[in-house]
């Protein structure tokens, strides 16, 4: 956008950046990985919805990209994200309700029925049975006639954290990591469009840490999976630049700024000094925000859009590249169309009115901004240095030994146990909470209640895909699958491919896996 | 009367297979007092049916897990074993997290009874409460009867060792086999089990584990009566790994106690410990009781504070009069 | 039960989700009021629960759920604790409307536990429920 001249509301002209070097889109990009930042781009605004069926989805999916939208975001329920049928005693109550079920592909096909997969960017939030829906959305796009190195998109196919965090994870951490990396193999190799790995502390941050932990562990998982392609025989340059990160933005808001820069900076440095890399794109920390839905108030809930708004604030002033926003209802119960709407409205007054996105880290200089940034960065140092210690001087190492001692687990829940009874004891005022709580109790939840009919319809839909395919070929690709999984070396993802396209079930296909891998309880610390 | 049935029925519908009623007697003996005592006359003639099995080793070394795995490829074989999981309570609030059961869960749907229990931090309160609900479970005829216990304190380790076989576990790195040494674990063990064997340097633990029974042996360490030098079994409780083989090793413990008489005297020893123990406490109380009045009624008024105490122990002992 | 004698509490998660911060934050609570809490986690089911209460002789059960599935479950555990004979009351953690509050007691469940309770609020509220029951 060359040529515009940048004005405050009152016609003051400003520059693209204010202050010394390393300037924006200088290393350590401490300040941005843009020389102009939202100068040249806006943020992405990204919202995230979870709904129903396939054929419900879709239709959602149609209209977004008649009113211009190119980028689809799926939710999945939760059977699917613990690859689980929905006709799994565990799913019973659970279909369709978080998001969409997906049993077989052709579900996938359905989801993205009418749409042309070449001509679209699809994020998909699912870890541990991540590259068997992978292989699912090729399988759809290929049968579909659009090749899989056309396909555009993200996967969050991290399962480190869900040890740490949010808990789904289906196989022990080693082989689970040996997915992620045959995930990062396949499209460093077949998909050169597709992100295979959004690093996500987004639900350490919502399981209770604080912002140091939640930097310091995202990071370090980053750099776990690093090492793990590059032990698989990858150079670092050839799929770091299609890494990306997933922050939470919470309501103390330099520390977030000062986080979100720190983020950019360790994330440069580790990655030219220690993993050796030179590609610019590889040192370059690009990341996704999401406001924090565990600071939303369940009394007062309006309160909850000054919390979103500020949370939003500090995400852009931090430099995200796309960004999502709460709606203020959310913890009393899904969204309403108008509470999402208004949540989409304050990034747009973030983007349009308030002139924070002429100026590229317009807070870098402060005294506090960089005192924070630096404090964090050393804090999550300290966590690095433990973790290296712990791994005899392997991140990755230092991160299983981590999980299997329950160190994570027990870190975040200290800080979650140490926040409550601050709130508790009034030492920390939440408003509407345990301060300024008059009209406090004036609303009461409303809960979408969900009926059986969705649950039963799609083990319907199941039951007609397993009585019209192929079963010997479905049992041939399944022991394909098991004899695959049993060799560490071997790419997965041809056997999931395989498995999937003669109609396998993902609950098939997992539980052949659990046979190989086993599963994983972790070690109780509460 | 507990509820609406007495001691005696309790334990006669626990002998039946009803698992309410040995929870409850299991309470009971835990709570300690009249009722604990009822409980312990009307089961210790019905016991040594079972193989009392004690798990113990270092923190996170996956003593749960593998207890877990272990009793459930035995109740998979017909057999009725039951877990006695103890933690320790919170020494500030009396307070405790028991969270053993999460890693039991298949264990639970096997069949296998598992039971959690505070340590209660009161002085000897575990040593005085674990060997009366081992009877029971022995009693309403579980076998084995595992006691798996955090192996840190001496009450801890000496409670896990009050059995016919004991297993300690220890782990890969992190100096496990140096720290079972030091907490006493290596001078009570029947067997080793070296779990998370899969890991890289699982060959190093077993063989620091040798290293140290070979010096225990050269100084005499070893408990008095032990048949032989322990077996090290490796184990992956995780996956299963190694489970058989443990499984075989904990029969073959109890076999070779058989074949030399020294099951007899193990149980034996046992209930000398927990005689013990027992008179330990009531000494202790009685003690605590006559220095009371000895300040209440002032007899002590003007007396060497040595002189007091032995005029009580003389009383307490029945000794010469104690009234001056 | 003898005066001193700490209240066994069992809790648990239903649902397949993997959020146990809650559970976790109760626990402590629990705790550190003195209470014996027999922590079982994520994803339990109906046996899971009757097991551990049985075996564990427990006073009182606390059922954390994220999603709105209370109307079901909630009367299901209880009816389930029931059959086996065990005469405990069991407490509600989660998101609950307060039409379905009445619903709840009325099929017997002794109390409810809104998200974000204070501390004095959850423990009192299991203490109650062992008090008001009783055995």
């Amino acid at each position: 956008m060359t040529g515009k001249t940048f004005r405050t509301l009152s016609g003051i002209p400003v520059e693209a950046v204010y202050g010394d070097g390393p300037l924006p889109g200088e290393f350590p990009y401490t300040r941005g990985v843009h020389p102009d930042m939202y100068r040249s781009r806006l943020w992405t605004m990204r919202m995230f919805a979870g709904f129903g069926t396939a054929e419900d989805t879709n239709t959602r999916f149609r209209e977004l990209l008649r009113s211009g939208g190119t980028g689809l975001s799926t939710a999945f329920d939760m059977p699917t994200l613990m690859g689980r049928d929905s006709d799994h005693e565990w799913a019973l109550g659970e279909v369709g309700r978080a998001g969409v079920a997906v049993d077989t592909v052709e579900d996938m096909a359905d989801l993205f029925d009418g749409i042309d997969l070449g001509a679209v960017s699809t994020s998909m939030t699912i870890n541990g049975p991540a590259p068997i829906l992978l292989a699912m959305y090729v399988v759809v796009a290929e049968e579909s006639g659009v090749e899989r190195s056309r396909l555009a998109g993200t996967l969050q196919n991290d399962i480190l954290k869900e040890y740490q965090a949010q808990k789904e994870y289906l196989f022990p951490p080693r082989p689970s990591v040996r997915l992620v990396t045959d995930a990062i193999r396949f499209t460093t190799a077949e998909m050169p469009r597709w992100n295979p790995v959004s690093v996500s502390g987004y639900h350490i941050r919502e399981a209770g840490s604080t912002a140091a932990q939640e930097l310091a562990f995202t990071l370090a998982n980053g750099f776990a999976y690093v090492e793990a392609a590059c032990a698989a025989g990858l150079s670092v340059d050839s799929f770091a630049p299609r890494l990306s990160f997933f922050f939470n933005s919470h309501v103390d808001f330099f520390e977030e700024v000062g986080k979100f820069r720190a983020a950019r900076r360790i994330w440069a440095q580790w990655m030219r000094d220690r993993y050796g890399a030179t590609d610019e794109r590889s040192l370059k920390l690009r990341f996704h925000t999401q406001t924090a839905g565990v600071s939303l108030t369940a009394q007062q809930p309006e309160v909850n859009i000054a919390r979103v708004a500020l949370q939003a604030l500090a995400g852009v002033m931090g430099g995200t590249q796309s960004l999502h926003t709460d709606s203020h209802d959310e913890a009393l119960a899904l969204p309403t169309a108008e509470a999402a709407r208004i949540a989409l409205r304050s990034q747009q007054v973030i983007a349009h009115e308030t002139g924070v996105a002429s100026v590229a880290d317009p807070l870098g200089g402060s005294h506090y901004v960089e005192w924070m940034t630096d404090e964090l960065e050393r804090r999550a140092e300290e966590v690095f240095a433990h973790l290296d210690e712990l791994g005899g001087g392997s991140l990755l190492e230092g991160v299983y030994a981590a999980i299997e001692s329950g160190w994570f687990v027990g870190e975040i829940a200290d800080a979650s146990y140490r926040y409550e009874r601050e709130v508790n004891a009034g030492d920390r005022i939440v408003v509407g909470v345990n301060a300024f709580t008059e009209g406090s109790d004036s609303r009461q939840a409303e809960l979408l209640r969900i009926g059986q009919e969705t649950e039963d319809l799609q083990c319907q839909r199941l039951d007609a895909v397993r009585r019209s395919r192929d079963d010997r070929a479905v049992a041939a690709s399944l022991s394909r699958v098991a004899s695959d999984a049993a060799e560490p070396t071997t790419n997965l993802l041809p056997a999931l491919l395989e498995a999937v396209s003669v109609r396998a079930t993902l609950g098939e296909v997992v539980e052949v896996l659990e046979g190989v891998f086993g599963t994983y309880v972790e070690r109780t610390v509460v | 009367m507990v509820g609406n049935r007495t001691v005696t029925q309790l334990v006669a519908a626990a002998r039946g297979g009803e698992r309410r009623a040995t929870a409850r007697l299991l309470t009971l003996v835990e709570q300690g007092g009249q009722l604990a005592d009822e409980v312990a006359g009307a089961t210790h003639q019905l016991v040594d049916n079972a193989h009392v099995v004690g798990v113990t080793g270092p923190p996170g070394a996956g003593k749960s897990t593998l207890t877990a795995a272990l009793t459930t490829l035995l109740a998979d074989r017909g057999r009725r074993p039951a877990v006695l999981a103890v933690d320790p309570s919170s020494p500030l609030t009396g307070g405790a997290i028991l969270g053993d059961r999460v890693r039991m869960v298949e264990a639970t749907a096997a069949g296998v009874f598992i039971r959690s229990m505070a340590t209660r931090g009161h002085a000897g309160g575990l040593a005085l409460a674990v060997p009366g609900m081992v009877r029971v479970l022995d009693a309403a005829g579980f076998d084995p009867v595992v006691v798996e216990t955090v192996g840190v304190g001496q009450v801890e380790v000496d409670v896990a060792a009050a059995a016919d076989t004991v297993l300690v576990v220890v782990t890969p790195g992190m100096g496990d086999a140096v720290q079972a040494n030091k907490a006493g674990l290596l001078e009570v063990a029947d067997l080793f089990a070296v779990n998370k064997s899969d890991q890289p340097n699982a060959a190093d633990a077993r063989r620091d584990l040798e290293l140290m029974l070979d010096l225990s042996d050269l100084t005499g360490h070893r408990r008095a009566g032990l048949p032989e030098r322990p077996t090290i079994v490796s184990t992956v409780a995780t996956t299963g790994g190694g489970v058989e083989e443990l499984a075989g090793a904990v029969d073959d413990h109890l076999e070779a106690l058989r074949s030399s008489e020294s099951l007899a005297v193990r149980r034996q020893d046992r209930r000398s410990v927990e005689v013990r123990s027992r008179l330990d406490h009531l000494l202790l109380e009685a003690s605590a009781a006559a220095v009371a009045l000895a300040s209440v009624d002032g007899s002590a008024d003007g007396e060497a504070p040595g002189a007091t105490a032995k005029r009580l122990a003389d009383h307490l002992l029945g000794g010469p009069d104690h009234t001056r | 039960m003898s005066g001193d004698s700490p209240i066994r509490v069992v809790l648990a998660k239903l649902g397949l989700d993997g959020h146990d911060r809650g559970l976790k934050v109760v626990a402590r609570i629990l705790r550190d009021a003195g209470m014996e809490v027999i922590y079982l986690g994520l994803r339990q089911t109906t046996e899971t629960i009757v097991d551990a209460v049985e075996q564990e002789d427990a006073d009182v059960v606390g059922i954390s759920m994220l999603n709105a599935g209370h109307l079901t479950l909630g009367p299901r555990i209880v009816d389930a604790l029931a059959d086996a004979g065990l005469d405990v009351p069991v407490v509600i953690g989660g998101i609950v409307p307060d039409e379905d509050r009445q619903a709840l007691a009325d099929a017997g469940v002794a109390g409810v536990l809104g998200p974000g309770a204070p501390a004095e609020e959850v423990v009192a509220g299991i203490r109650d429920a062992v008090a008001t029951h009783g055995w």
